[in-house]
């Protein structure tokens, strides 16, 4: 069975905040019976202050969505509704101590009824939703159907380095490389039908493709898109405080690398996209992407928020 | 009702608990008797006339007519796949296969597999809300394009038991192999393979109180056979690779002891099973058992309790002390529940709940009263937390979140 923390297991077991609040002044509703998971989070909120100062939660789901609902509860209880605004999906999961990738959408089913809470009480229209999309390809950096097929038509990727190099997906444990090669091979035949690439360009499965016939890469990387997206960092953090962080967490991880013989260096920030540069013994090492995973968890761990660390060459055949 | 935490085992179609007769008996060819039934010398030979002893007792089990009719593999996954892939070698010319919806996946995965890359054009027939396969739509498969109809004989998730032997008698005018996946019915389901058309059929020991890690394929006399493993001449050049001779000897003796156990399963283990289901379903509203109730293995419950998920009953059941399993998504990891109770069309207020309990010879009266008097508890508590459900019945206002 998954490997929940004692936190989420308490959660469960025991849940805070569980029930129904009669009158509340903010519902979210979120999920669906079908998705397997479905919540609705109840919030009153005191006018004068805009403080929240009780939220109750019902949910259908597993184990992990109900210890994330009532996570989110005692997340809100006693903010404003501003403050309560800036709480992410990673803040619920940090609450809990963590929880499996494949469960992490728990955390985000619990941000988007927080959302949809705040909306209903202030009136705001809800921005699209986020939701997962398909399943989850690569367990490792939790890239699911819908992100690999975006980076694959936003690139024209087709090849499986490519792929890699554009969303990490199968860049660590390399289990999922089969169900990524189906995946991309099936994009590309699409693009082929829709004439956007030819059919000697496009991936197939079986089919070993010189790489020198790479497709032509555009400018914008997905990535890029995603990160933008992503608004700043912590509350109140400018781009220069954000980078100086990045700055010093990359000096303090550099005595680890050069005592294998390898180096880190910070080349650029681009949102939450943060590029790096690999040298010595790390460049073209086969674990450099279990190193890059480190140096992600690193940053992630002093800015307290999702970021991606992407190799600087990944970046130059994005601008190729 | 005593508030001790027990523990009661009710996964036993996952796997079962090594009976320890099995095990006594193993425990003399690790160190003692050790040597390569290959060998000439003493060391092998009484290895030798042990594992003989054990392939008659696995024939005897399966009413299989010649005790060569037995290949040991690895286990049912390996059966599984040398029965398909021989039988594809052997016909070129036939580039289709027969299986079914709900087979386990070291059948589904090999045939998507084998559509997807070796170009095969698979029959995946369809099952009804019962979980009975559409015999019509098989009989529709049928032809001379076949070389393999792959049909399980009772469902892991249900129990429901599909007509085999008839199916097999069916493909035969087509000269089509059939192979049955038997994992779950070897030990639960009296066999009499020497009286039916059925080539090939898979069997796992750890279903049936042997040890993980050994199988066997039952391989008909006169059925042509190219093997998965090449190697050694082991198991008549049918599966190559040195014996596991404590696993094969394990297996043996389980064998044996299912056959004198066959009626208490088919008497009193099913009493146990329908006196849990009857009990459970008498307490809880909204509960219902899935499958094909009058023609199921004896062991097997699947019961849907709606408006609530299962990995949050197994967490519960498990905290008192309850092993059991579910079709539900979030159990698996995948995004969506059990191919099985997709492919009945189980509603999804239900598929995601359902929850199987599978008894074994072991099972008590006090075990299955426990259960009965802890789970009704469980779903309450669960469909308290429910934004579907509403007191004692499912919420009037139907439960409309913003997106799905």
């Amino acid at each position: 069975m998954w490997n929940y923390t004692d936190k989420v297991k308490d959660y469960f077991f025991d849940p805070k905040n569980a029930g129904v609040i009669d009158n509340p002044d903010g519902v979210g509703e979120v999920g669906s019976i079908s998705c397997g998971d479905a919540l609705r989070l109840m919030i009153k909120v005191d006018p004068e202050t805009m403080v929240i100062t009780d939220a109750k939660f019902q949910t259908f789901g597993c184990g992990s969505a109900i210890a994330s609902s009532s996570a989110l509860t005692e997340l809100v209880i006693g903010k404003t509704i501003d403050e309560a605004k800036k709480i992410t999906n990673q803040d619920i999961a940090d609450f809990l101590g963590g929880l499996p990738p494949e469960k992490m959408h728990c955390s985000v089913m619990g941000h988007e009824a927080l959302l949809a809470a705040i909306a209903n009480y202030t009136g705001e229209e809800l921005a699209e939703d986020d939701h997962e999309e398909g399943a989850l390809l690569c367990k490792c950096f939790g890239i699911d159907e819908g992100m690999v097929e975006r980076a694959v038509r936003g690139n024209k990727l087709t090849s499986l380095e490519q792929l890699t190099a554009y969303t990490k997906a199968g860049g660590a444990c390399k289990t999922c490389h089969e169900k990524l090669e189906e995946k991309l091979a099936e994009v590309n035949a699409e693009m082929v039908t829709e004439g956007m690439l030819t059919s000697a360009e496009a991936f197939t499965l079986g089919g070993a493709k010189p790489v020198a016939k790479a497709a032509p890469l555009i400018q914008i990387s997905p990535l890029a898109a995603e990160a933008k997206k992503a608004q700043p960092v912590k509350p109140g953090m400018t781009n220069l405080q954000k980078i100086m962080i990045i700055q010093q967490a990359i000096e303090e991880l550099r005595p680890h690398l050069q005592a294998d013989g390898g180096d880190v260096e910070l080349v650029d920030v681009d949102g939450d996209s943060v590029f790096v540069h690999l040298k010595g013994a790390c460049s073209g090492c086969q674990m450099s992407s279990i190193t890059l995973q480190g140096v992600q968890g690193a940053l992630m761990e002093k800015l307290g928020r999702p970021v991606r660390v992407i190799p600087a060459d990944a970046r130059r055949l994005m601008d190729a | 009702m005593t508030t001790d935490i027990k523990s009661i085992y009710l996964d036993n179609n996952a796997t079962t608990r090594c009976d320890p007769r099995v095990v006594e008996e193993m425990l003399p060819f690790f160190s003692e008797q050790f040597g390569n039934p290959s060998s000439i010398h003493s060391f092998g030979s009484q290895v030798g006339a042990k594992v003989r002893e054990a392939r008659a007792q696995v024939a005897a089990l399966l009413g299989a007519e010649h005790d060569s009719e037995i290949v040991f593999t690895s286990g049912g996954t390996e059966s599984d796949n040398a029965a398909i892939l021989s039988a594809l070698d052997l016909a070129p010319e036939r580039r289709e296969i027969i299986t079914t919806a709900v087979e386990h996946p070291a059948i589904l995965s090999l045939c998507d597999y084998l559509k997807k890359h070796k170009d095969y054009t698979i029959h995946i027939i369809p099952v009804d809300k019962q979980g009975r396969l559409d015999v019509a739509a098989y009989k529709a498969a049928l032809s001379d394009r076949v070389a393999i109809a792959s049909i399980m004989y009772a469902n892991n998730e249900t129990g429901t038991l599909f007509p085999v032997e008839g199916l097999a008698e069916m493909a035969k005018p087509y000269g089509i192999l059939f192979h049955t996946d038997a994992v779950q019915a070897v030990g639960k389901v009296a066999l009499d393979l020497k009286n039916s058309d059925i080539d090939m059929l898979s069997l796992s020991g750890h279903k049936l109180h042997a040890p993980k890690g050994i199988g066997a394929l039952y391989l008909k006399r006169g059925t042509r056979f190219r093997p998965l493993i090449r190697g050694g001449h082991q198991e008549r050049e049918r599966r190559a690779g040195t014996e596991n001779t404590t696993g094969i000897i394990g297996l043996g003796k389980a064998c044996e002891l299912a056959l004198t156990y066959m009626e208490h399963e088919n008497t009193e283990v099913a009493r146990l099973r329908d006196k849990l289901e009857q009990g459970i379903i008498s307490q809880v509203s909204h509960a219902f058992v899935t499958g094909d109730v009058r023609n199921r293995l004896p062991n097997t419950t699947n019961i849907a309790f709606e408006y609530i998920e299962g990995e949050a009953i197994l967490l519960f059941l498990n905290r008192m002390g309850i092993a059991a399993s579910s079709g539900s998504a979030c159990t698996s990891g995948s995004l969506e529940p059990s191919h099985v109770l997709r492919a009945m069309q189980i509603p999804f207020t239900a598929a995601h709940s359902a929850t199987r309990f599978s008894l074994s010879r072991e099972t008590t009266e006090d075990e299955i009263d426990y259960v009965i008097s802890h789970v009704p508890a469980i779903i309450s508590r669960l469909r308290a937390l429910s934004p579907y459900w509403d007191g004692d019945k499912p919420r009037a206002d139907a439960f409309q979140p913003d997106y799905a």
